[in-house]
C-alpha cells in the first residue's frame, strides 16, 4: 500500500502477530499462579502477621506489624484462617510458577527477547517525555505501538527480575534449602530478612500488576486482551501523507 | 420497555454483580479446602520432598550452626507448654527420676533409658535456628543424645522404615482420642548427625515449656516435626495405623508430613 492510497482510507488498520503462542500460554499460567500465590501468601503471612530483619524474630520490635489479625479474609486463600491449606496452595502454585517461569525466561534468552526490553541510551534520555506522555494518557499509534517505550521496558525488566529474587527469598525460608545452600541465608542477611524481602517484592509485583492492568485498560482494552489470547494485535495507521 | 421489565433487568444485573463477588476464587465458586482440590495440591509435597532430598543428599548437608552470641534472648514456646496429663505431672513432680524413655517397635533390643542413660550416650551440642511453620525463628543451643546412637543400641530390624515419637502432651481434646502429640520421621532424618534427643537447652536442663525432659531436634525441618515431651519411640514400617494416619499430630490436621519448607 502506498502512502497516497493509505491517505484515501481514513481509518486504516492492519493486524500483526504480536505475541507468540508460548508467550501467551506462559502469560496466562503466570497470571493464575500470581493470584493464587498472592492470596495464599497473605494467608501464610496472617499466621504471624509481622516482619523482622535478621536471622531471628524480635517479637517485641517488629519491622512491620499487622497484628492481631493481618489481612482481611476476602484477600486470603482459603478465605477462612487455615495455614495448612494456604501452604498447600502456595507450594503447588510455586512449583507451577517456577516451571512456567523457567520456560518463559529460556524462550526470552534464546530468542533474544531481552534486546527488545533493554533500554537504549536514547530511551533513557526520553524518560521525562515518556512520563509526560503517560500522565496525559497519550499512547503511540502505528509501528510505534509495537515497540515498548522506555517506561514499559523498565517496568517489565523490573518485574522479570523480581520473580527470581522473590522465589529465592521464599526458598531461603526453607530450613532444608538453607542446609543445602547456606549462602542463600547470607545473601538475604538472615531467614527473617528473606521473609521480609519476599513480602516486599510481592508488594512491588502487586503494584506492577495494578499499573499493568490500568495501562491495558487505557490503551485499548479489547485489542490488548485479544492480542494476549489470540496473538493478533490491531494497529491503527497514522494516515498522514508522507 | 415497561417499568416492570426495567426493574427485572435491574434486579438481574444486581444479582449478577453480587454473584460475581461471591464467585471469587475463595468464595463459593471454588472451595479452596475441598478434599478434591487438596488431593491435587498435595502432589506438590512429593515433588518438594524428592527435590530437597536430592539437593541435600550428595553433601550430607548440616543445618547452619550459629555463634553463642546469636542465641535468642527470648525463645517462643509453642504448642503445649505445660502438659496437664496426670502421668506427666507426676513425673515432673519427681524431677523425672523414675522417667524412662521407651524404645520399642521393630527393634531387636527394646530399651528403657533413664535421663542418666541418655546422658551417657554419645552427645552432640549445636546452636541452631528453629523455624516455626507460622513464620518466626529463634536460635538456641541444644545438647542431646544422637538418635542414631539410641537406634544403634536398640538395633533396628530390617523392615523398620520410620521412627515414631509418642509424647506426653494432649494438645487437643478430641472425641476420637487423637489429640495426643506424636510425630514420625524417616531413617534419612533419623540417621542425620544433628538429629538428637535434646535434654539441655542453652546449657540448662530442658525447660517444661520446651519439652522437658526430652525433645526431638530435626534441624532441617520445621518446628512441628520436633516433638516435645517424648515418652516412647518406636521403629515402624508405616504410619497408617497411627492417629489419623498421616504421620503426626499436625499432619493429621492438614500440614505436610515433609516439613523441609
Amino acid at each position: 500500500m502506498t502512502a497516497a492510497s493509505r491517505a484515501l482510507s481514513p481509518a486504516t488498520t492492519r493486524v500483526v502477530l504480536r505475541h507468540s503462542a508460548l508467550t501467551r500460554i506462559c502469560h496466562w499460567i503466570n497470571a493464575v499462579c500470581f493470584f493464587a500465590l498472592l492470596m495464599s501468601g497473605l494467608q501464610i503471612f496472617n499466621a504471624h502477621p509481622t516482619l523482622n530483619f535478621g536471622q531471628t524474630t524480635d517479637f517485641a520490635r517488629p519491622l512491620l506489624s499487622l497484628e492481631p489479625s493481618g489481612f482481611p479474609s476476602w484477600a486470603t486463600l482459603p478465605e477462612a484462617q487455615d495455614l495448612a491449606v494456604g501452604r498447600r496452595w502456595h507450594f503447588f502454585f510455586a512449583w507451577a510458577l517456577v516451571l512456567n517461569g523457567a520456560v518463559y525466561l529460556g524462550d526470552l534468552v534464546l530468542r533474544g527477547g531481552f534486546r527488545r526490553l533493554w533500554p537504549s541510551p536514547r530511551d533513557l534520555r526520553d524518560i521525562p517525555r515518556a512520563i509526560v506522555d503517560h500522565a496525559q494518557l497519550r499512547f503511540p499509534k502505528g509501528d510505534e505501538a509495537l515497540r515498548y517505550n522506555v517506561l514499559q521496558k523498565l517496568a517489565y525488566l523490573a518485574a522479570i527480575a523480581a520473580f527470581p529474587v522473590l522465589v529465592l527469598a521464599g526458598l531461603t525460608m526453607s530450613p532444608a534449602i538453607d542446609a543445602a545452600f547456606p549462602w542463600l541465608v547470607d545473601l538475604f542477611g538472615g531467614r527473617q530478612s528473606a521473609r521480609a524481602v519476599h513480602f516486599l517484592l510481592a508488594s512491588f509485583l502487586v503494584a506492577f500488576v495494578a499499573v499493568h492492568l490500568a495501562m491495558v485498560a487505557l490503551s485499548g482494552l479489547v485489542n490488548n486482551v485479544v492480542s494476549m489470547i489470540t496473538g493478533r494485535y490491531r494497529i491503527e495507521e497514522d494516515n498522514h501523507v508522507a | 420497555m415497561s417499568r416492570e421489565a426495567k426493574l427485572t433487568r435491574r434486579e438481574t444485573l444486581l444479582k449478577l454483580i453480587a454473584g460475581g463477588g461471591a464467585l471469587s476464587l475463595s468464595g463459593c465458586g471454588l472451595d479452596a479446602r475441598s478434599p478434591a482440590a487438596l488431593a491435587v495440591l498435595e502432589k506438590a509435597e512429593t515433588l518438594t520432598r524428592l527435590a530437597q532430598r536430592a539437593l541435600l543428599a550428595p553433601r550430607q548437608a548440616l543445618a547452619r550452626e550459629y555463634r553463642p552470641e546469636d542465641i535468642s534472648s527470648y525463645f517462643r514456646p509453642n504448642g503445649s507448654t505445660a502438659p496437664d496429663d496426670p502421668d506427666y505431672q507426676g513425673a515432673l513432680a519427681a524431677g523425672f527420676a523414675d522417667w524412662r524413655l521407651e524404645v520399642g517397635g521393630l527393634v531387636e533390643n527394646p530399651l528403657k533409658l533413664s535421663l542418666a542413660d541418655l546422658r551417657s550416650l554419645p552427645s552432640r551440642t549445636q546452636i541452631t535456628r528453629h523455624d516455626c511453620v507460622e513464620g518466626w525463628s529463634c536460635i538456641a543451643e541444644w545438647k542431646g543424645a544422637r538418635l542414631a546412637s539410641v537406634l544403634a543400641a536398640a538395633r533396628l530390624k530390617p523392615q523398620a522404615r520410620f521412627i515414631a515419637f509418642f509424647c506426653a502432651d494432649t494438645l487437643e481434646q478430641s472425641l476420637d482420642g487423637n489429640g495426643r502429640y506424636y510425630e514420625t520421621i524417616d531413617l534419612v532424618d533419623a540417621a542425620h548427625p544433628q538429629t538428637i534427643l535434646a535434654y539441655e537447652m542453652n546449657g540448662a536442663p530442658l525447660p517444661v515449656e520446651h519439652g522437658a525432659p526430652v525433645r526431638l531436634r530435626v534441624e532441617r525441618q520445621l518446628g512441628y516435626k520436633m516433638a516435645k515431651y517424648v515418652m516412647r519411640l518406636e521403629a515402624i514400617d508405616g504410619f497408617a495405623a497411627l492417629g489419623r494416619g498421616r504421620g503426626g499430630f499436625w499432619e493429621d490436621r492438614g500440614y505436610e508430613w515433609y516439613a523441609g519448607i
